[in-house]
């Protein structure tokens, strides 16, 4: 008989009127090449195939696969089950979010908080297709790549009590995001998104708790591009009260 | 307008000891609680510029007022916390800002280093102030 670990699974069955999560443990093996996600597809394929989870890539690229494990938010699929051992593992949803359920949440409101920071190329006027791409320096990618890094994965917002607390606020990875636009040499729309990011629940709601960084996978450090957000929109509102003729 | 999907979401309560599980959340919750704190440096500023404005007389009572034990006491923890924001609110700079000299990004320790070396300056200089 080869090792085992205990996974102890939230699961939340809203079709069969269960009102809160409960844990259901599955043993599965503790092979040294396996994630969590390995050992949540064991379940899944040998075992229980009604437990529901999302996850796609197995190599932390896409991003689906976040849950918290152990109370920390964490990816999956780039969590080893022998670093847990001997367990019980504790797997549930991300935090902050709604679950639909067992380890499924909803991440409308993020999808909302995306398109609000206008996550894309912003030009005054559009280059014709013919004078071809707009170019950059390596050094002018170096400057937002770090911030470009996301995946959407959410564990940022799992990890941030601001966010927890207060559903209203726009969250690490949105303005991580939005700043990874302004900094691009390539776009123009820094005014616009600072300003979405000044109002109420934009950057001012951060308090620098800084857990989104420690959890993100991806090293983009979303509350260091929150601060650098927080120094653009001071300085683009100082400037415009002392030189109201450079703002338009 | 919540949709019957939506009415069935699990949404977990907040427990009430949540700034408790980490240490970051409990320097998080410290940091809130606290800047009552640096407001009141900023309230007994006022109140010395008042005392200063009233004359000699009410200067002399607020110093005596500032002398007993309890308001020392207040000031030691009020100065205390004062300095945790001073010291977590120099250490996220280097990540705020983002330096350039030319081309080239000044390494966060460097930026760090100087606005340390610029907050001594002005302690220093307010040293010199208040005793030379």
């Amino acid at each position: 008989m080869s090792e085992q670990i205990t996974l102890r699974v939230a699961r939340y069955r809203p079709d069969d009127e269960e009102a809160e999560p409960s844990f259901a443990d599955y043993d599965v093996p503790l092979r040294r090449d396996w994630t969590v996600l390995d050992g949540l597809n064991h379940v899944k394929e040998e075992m229980d195939g009604t437990l529901s989870y999302r996850w796609s890539c197995r190599m932390g690229i896409c991003g689906s696969c976040g849950m918290t494990v152990d109370g920390e938010p964490k990816l999956a699929c780039a969590t080893f089950l022998t670093d847990l051992a001997p367990g019980p593992v504790h797997i549930e949803p991300l935090a902050n979010f709604p679950v639909i359920r067992d380890l499924v949440v909803d991440l409308t409101d993020f999808m909302h908080k995306l398109g609000a920071v206008k996550p894309w190329l912003i030009r005054e006027e559009e280059q014709p297709v013919e004078d071809g791409e707009y170019l950059q320096t390596p050094a002018e990618l170096a400057d937002f790549k770090q911030f470009s890094m996301c995946i959407n994965c959410m564990l940022c917002y799992a990890a941030c009590p601001v966010y927890g607390l207060d559903g209203k606020f726009a969250g690490p990875a949105a303005i991580a995001l939005a700043q990874r636009y302004n900094l691009d040499s390539r776009d123009e729309g820094a005014r616009q998104r600072l300003t979405i990011l000044a109002q109420p629940d934009g950057v001012w709601d951060c308090t620098f708790v800084g857990e989104c960084s420690a959890a993100c996978p991806k090293g983009v450090d979303p509350a260091g591009a929150i601060q650098q957000a927080k120094l653009a929109a001071a300085q683009q509102a100082v400037t415009s009260l002392l030189l109201p003729w450079r703002s338009r | 307008m919540i949709s019957p999907l939506e009415a069935r979401y699990y949404r977990r309560p907040i427990p009430l000891l949540w700034w408790a599980r980490r240490r970051s959340y409990l320097t998080f919750m410290v940091r809130e609680l606290s800047s009552v704190f640096v407001a009141l440096f900023v309230v007994e500023l006022l109140l010395l510029v008042r005392a200063v404005g009233g004359g000699p007389a009410a200067y002399e009572r607020f110093l005596g007022t500032m002398a007993e034990p309890a308001m020392i006491v207040l000031n030691v923890v009020a100065l205390a916390f004062v300095l945790l924001h001073a010291v977590t609110f120099a250490n996220l700079t280097p990540r705020a800002m983002v330096v350039r000299v030319r081309r080239y990004r000044v390494p966060p320790r460097v930026v760090l280093a100087g606005v340390y070396f610029g907050w001594l300056v002005v302690t220093l200089f307010l040293a010199w102030l208040v005793v030379g």
